[in-house]
């Protein structure tokens, strides 16, 4: 009789086992066709790579094109104006970057600071017109700027009556190291407010009787902010410096597309640029194949040694 | 959670750091949103006078000429129906795809950590220009519509926001859909679709204004002028706006109105302010609302983004 019972029991716990299976096929059945489509545009293209180890030319196929080896990452070391170009590539890449990270403070500052102001009006909507530069496009950010820095624009008319320049400033077509000061400050521009949007989350989340003790204790306002407000969002900037420094390689490519010309190319190409440019200006498919592929591994070898050391750093916590 | 904030003594100290702080704020705000004001004044004011530079602060002689001929430029409106297309069509797909496969994802999938680690993971992944290109292009999709939809109609971003979403919803309301013998794509329609409609509208945002502002797919897969998008065109402009203005002209030129015409005659400035504030327009009426429902969104992608 128990013996009976036990036995319903296992065969009830199989049925229910398998219907548990043939729901959870069911449902991937569902998923299955979003999930390939998502995956046709983002691991697929990778068979591309192979295009790195042909002399490949549009045109042409794969069969057609000459098996190179590691032609095209020799070329790289080996050809002395390739370095160079490399070089020059790279300097600009690492000094875009580098000058993206060292304001990245910039949105942390604005934060606390719009965090001091008590009126809620004034506070919604200084945070909301600021955030008004990162909904628009790059291609629009460009026109803004022809607009108003072009020889004959406002900023140059403004300076000229003013009596502070005698010759107007060709603001667009600056070259040398200065472009980098330029584009990196419209990548403030666009991004600041927005970039604050978390920060003045954090500093709301924080617990207001910290405040309160604080107060009390005779903290006045910077105290404030720099025993409180700041130990409270720093882990929130770290993990977003952490994520920033892993995407050292990766500038992006409108901003320096639209924004290059004949004046300050030699300054503004960038890795993404210069892919492009090798690519659907050069023709040399297979060079810039190798490029994004080199690009690519080291990129994911230092997002997985950064989200290492941070969970090393800060107990098991991942990044990503 | 609307957090006032300390309230300070009125000391000095205070008073001056105030005086400060408001004052840098107000300089910051008006950097980010004069450039918008003027090129939209310019857009409205005396084509001579914009052209010499004299609007700054206060639009004159305000006309809307420019904009009533700048959409006759040629491509123009055929571009402003590709980009509207390609927003909604975008946008709809978006939704519902990225909103039913993160509901799926809190389900008992076969395999569901697998597939959704791999998803995520898809975002740091990146081949390359070249065999993206290449891909899209033996997919046909080379001067094709579909090029500005199918590519992004599943955002692993958007399927993470979802997700987190839904799995903070109560779960009873399923569960009793369940008994009733619901299946997944009845108990979504039905249940998770009303549920999560602050997350869906975060995602309808987010996805409708980078269909609006893509710029480059246009560069790479479309050499179709009829496939232009308005970013794509205004770009065009921006390197042409003297043979268009010389066009605008040339078609009004029948008009002996010979002093407004003057006035408003195209000018290559006005051309491109006037295309940029349309361009614009579309943004600023939408991102307020986006505003809204993303500080919710951007800490629920916090936790786990």
């Amino acid at each position: 009789m128990s013996l009976g019972r036990k036995k319903d029991k296992t065969v009830a716990a199989t049925a229910g086992r398998r219907r548990k299976r043939r729901e959870g096929f069911i449902l991937f059945a569902m998923a299955f066709p979003l999930i390939a489509l998502s995956f046709a545009f983002t691991y697929l293209p990778l068979h591309g790579w192979i295009y790195a180890f042909y002399d490949f030319r549009p045109g042409f196929t794969l069969a057609q094109s000459e098996f190179v080896g590691f032609h095209w990452f020799t070329v790289l070391f080996d050809n002395p104006i390739r370095v160079q170009q490399i070089l020059q590539v790279l300097r600009n890449t690492f000094a875009m970057s580098g000058l993206a990270i060292a304001f990245s403070w910039f949105p942390v500052a604005f934060a606390l600071l719009l965090s001091e102001i008590r009126s809620t009006g004034m506070k919604k909507g200084i945070q909301v017109l600021t955030t008004l530069p990162h909904y628009i496009s790059w291609v629009l950010v460009f026109a803004m700027a022809f607009a108003m820095l072009s020889t004959d624009g406002m900023v140059n008319n403004l300076l000229m009556s003013l009596g502070l320049i005698d010759t107007p400033i060709q603001f667009l077509r600056a070259s040398g190291p200065r472009v980098w000061g330029i584009m990196t400050a419209w990548g403030v521009w666009k991004s600041f407010g927005f970039g604050a949007i978390i920060y003045l989350a954090a500093i709301s989340g924080l617990d207001q009787e910290l405040f309160e003790a604080a107060r009390v204790d005779g903290a006045g306002r910077f105290r404030l902010i720099w025993h409180i407000s700041i130990p409270g969002i720093l882990p929130t900037y770290m993990v977003l410096l952490l994520l920033a420094i892993a995407n050292f390689l990766n500038n992006g490519f409108e901003q320096f597309f639209l924004f290059e010309n004949a004046f300050n190319v030699r300054h503004i190409e960038v890795l993404d640029l210069y892919v492009y440019n090798l690519s659907f200006r050069g023709r040399s498919f297979s060079l810039a194949t190798a490029i994004s592929m080199m690009r690519s591994v080291i990129s994911v070898i230092m997002l997985f040694s950064i989200n290492w050391l941070s969970k090393l750093l800060r107990g098991g916590e991942s990044i990503i | 959670m609307d957090n006032k904030g300390i309230k300070h003594p009125m000391t000095v100290g205070n008073a001056v750091f105030n005086i400060f702080n408001y004052t840098f704020l107000i300089i910051l705000t008006l950097l980010c949103i004069y450039p918008f004001y003027y090129v939209f004044i310019n857009s409205i004011s005396a084509n001579e006078l914009s052209a010499r530079g004299d609007i700054i602060f206060v639009p004159r002689q305000v006309h809307i000429t420019n904009y009533l001929q700048v959409i006759r430029l040629p491509g123009l409106p055929r571009a402003a129906f590709i980009s509207v297309s390609r927003t909604v069509l975008g946008t709809a797909f978006s939704v519902l795809a990225c909103g039913f496969l993160g509901y799926l994802f809190t389900k008992p999938m076969w395999g569901r950590k697998f597939w959704y680690r791999l998803l995520v993971a898809s975002m740091y992944v990146n081949a390359g220009l070249i065999p993206y290109f290449i891909t899209l292009f033996r997919m046909g999709f080379m001067n094709s519509f579909w090029v500005y939809v199918i590519p992004l109609i599943v955002q692993p971003f958007c399927v993470l926001l979802v997700k987190t979403y839904v799995e903070s919803t109560p779960i009873s309301l399923q569960e009793s859909a369940e008994m009733d013998g619901a299946g997944p794509l009845r108990i979504f329609f039905y249940i998770i679709l009303p549920l999560s409609k602050p997350i869906l509208a975060t995602v309808a945002i987010l996805v409708a204004v980078g269909q609006w502002n893509a710029f480059m797919d246009t560069l790479l897969f479309v050499t179709n002028q009829s496939l232009w998008t308005m970013q794509f065109i205004l770009q065009q402009y921006l390197n042409d706006a003297h043979r268009l203005a010389q066009q605008i002209l040339a078609m009004d030129g029948q008009i002996d109105f010979a002093l407004i015409q003057r006035m408003q005659a195209q000018t290559p400035m006005s051309v491109r302010m006037t295309v940029t504030m349309i361009v614009t327009f579309p943004i600023l009426l939408v991102y307020p609302f986006f505003q809204r429902y993303f500080t919710k969104g951007i800490m629920i992608g916090a936790v786990k983004g």
